[in-house]
């Protein structure tokens, strides 16, 4: 297979297996690319991409943008706090005046669950999520699921905890669905106000105690926690939180095994991880951000592949 | 009528094949005698087995020890990227070495249009500027290029209609060598 199924990249849920093997393996070769004293390609020299950024972001919007200037694609940034959106427009128009100046992807982030889906219903462009609120980044997921991969050969049979605010965290529904489709076993854990009453419906089993989910798994994906999401408290402190969820080195080097620790950044130190555990040697949280750029070369390439000619 | 008729006519034989690789070995030899300053890159994916035959005659036949290969992918430096029906997938870069200054030498199976040739003249521009770049190929199809380049060593050439194929299989990849033209 040498093109993706879907004319989007939505979510992980809309996408297959062989997606995913397919994005892996341009990945491969995107990451030899980068690594190369000229690290671009020609390829998306004829294609433009608007990044439509609607929420903060750092990490996410400057590896794509530099994913796609890497493919040598145009590229125009949008920020919703210095735009038109601030005086009133609809999202829909927003997209069609960008549109209207011959973009042929958009790459989206946005505070509302569905915001992309509504979008690739509406406008002539192939759009790629960077995360719509609550629901999924499927980006995330990919660049975690190849770092696992690249480290420890497959994703087939490994177990992965994902340890958290796993209620508000798009990043943590997009890795179920991934690992899920490539074989993984996969635990949750964190505080029960943040862990979805029926998230065991996907598949996945759930434990509260960090200590016994850190030796059952192979890799640690360690969420943010997101308080700009919570209206009200999920749990009485953030000191309370670290004791009972947070990781350390003294807890880490208890288990008797080196699990790998990620986490998708940005990393709230002493609290999710202690700044020993971040920086340790099994902590991939560096290779994660370097992969992303890969993962996204790779994904905005073979979604170019599907653009129509003028 | 000729030219319409299905099957395949054999151009070059396992023999003639193994002639004329010894043959093109020695003129790299006389222009570069002991490769110090050159290197030789295969142009993937077909290239890679011709780069690797000429290598172990420089290094068995020849005794020409540590001649540095590298392969090289030209898929995203295509200029046919969005108007194929089925897109091409990328297969593995490997130079492990920079060109800066080098003699670089081509290696592909066949030169047909100069299409995937002008792809490898930009991609290898990453890997550092060259002082000079040459082209072998194994079969020259006169009369089809589309582009202004014509090889630099070439094994056999060969003038076929442009519906023809022309198909070089490798004992490694396809159980023998030989080199057929293919009616469609």
């Amino acid at each position: 297979m040498s093109q993706l199924s879907v004319k989007h990249l939505l979510g992980i849920k809309h996408i297959n297996k062989d997606d995913i093997d397919l994005i892996f393996k341009t990945a491969d070769h995107f990451k030899e690319v980068i690594n190369r004293p000229i690290k671009k390609v020609p390829s998306l020299r004829d294609i433009t991409i608007a990044n439509l950024f609607f929420e903060n972001s750092t990490r996410t919007r400057l590896s794509f943008e530099l994913a796609e200037k890497r493919l040598s694609a145009d590229v125009v940034n949008f920020s919703a706090s210095q735009s038109s959106v601030t005086k009133g427009e609809t999202l829909i128009d927003t997209a069609n005046n960008i549109l209207s100046m011959k973009v042929d992807i958009i790459v989206m982030r946005h505070p509302h669950v569905g915001a992309c889906d509504f979008l690739s219903q509406h406008v002539n462009a192939k759009i790629v999520n960077a995360g719509d609120g609550t629901h999924e980044h499927p980006t995330q997921a990919l660049l975690d699921s190849f770092s696992i991969r690249e480290k420890l050969g497959s994703v087939a049979g490994k177990k992965i905890v994902i340890v958290g605010d796993i209620l508000h965290s798009r990043v943590a529904l997009s890795n179920i669905y991934a690992l899920k489709l490539q074989g993984a076993e996969i635990k949750v854990c964190g505080p029960k106000t943040l862990i979805p009453k029926y998230i065991e419906s996907l598949g996945v089993s759930v434990e509260f105690d960090i200590k016994k989910a850190l030796e059952w798994c192979d890799v640690a994906n360690v969420l943010r926690v997101q308080n700009e999401r919570m209206e009200i408290n999920y749990f009485p402190s953030t000191r309370e939180y670290s004791q009972l969820f947070g990781i350390n080195k003294q807890l880490l080097d208890s288990l008797g095994k080196k699990i790998l620790i990620m986490h998708p950044g940005p990393i709230n130190r002493g609290v999710e991880l202690t700044s020993d555990v971040a920086d340790a040697d099994q902590s991939i949280i560096l290779n994660q951000v370097e992969n992303g750029v890969a993962i996204r070369m790779a994904v905005i390439y073979l979604l170019a592949q599907q653009v129509e000619r003028s | 009528m000729f030219g319409t008729v299905m099957g395949k006519k054999i151009l070059l034989s396992s023999k003639e094949i193994h002639i004329i690789l010894h043959r093109l070995a020695c003129q790299l030899i006389e222009n570069h005698t002991n490769f110090e300053n050159t290197v030789l890159i295969g142009i993937q994916p077909r290239g890679s087995y011709l780069a690797d035959r000429l290598v172990s005659i420089l290094e068995n036949d020849y005794h020409i020890p540590n001649v540095k290969l590298g392969l090289l992918d030209i898929t995203f430096y295509r200029d046919d990227f969005r108007r194929r029906d089925t897109p091409l997938q990328a297969n593995k870069t490997k130079i492990n070495f920079i060109v800066e200054d080098k003699k670089v030498v081509f290696i592909d199976d066949v030169l047909f249009s100069g299409r995937s040739i002008r792809a490898a003249l930009t991609a290898i521009q990453s890997f550092g500027r060259p002082s000079e770049i040459e082209l072998l190929v194994l079969i020259d199809r006169r009369f089809s290029r589309h582009l202004p380049i014509q090889p630099d060593y070439s094994g056999s050439q060969v003038d076929v209609f442009n519906e023809e194929k022309v198909a070089v299989y490798w004992e490694e990849k396809d159980g023998k060598d030989a080199v057929y033209i293919i009616n469609n």
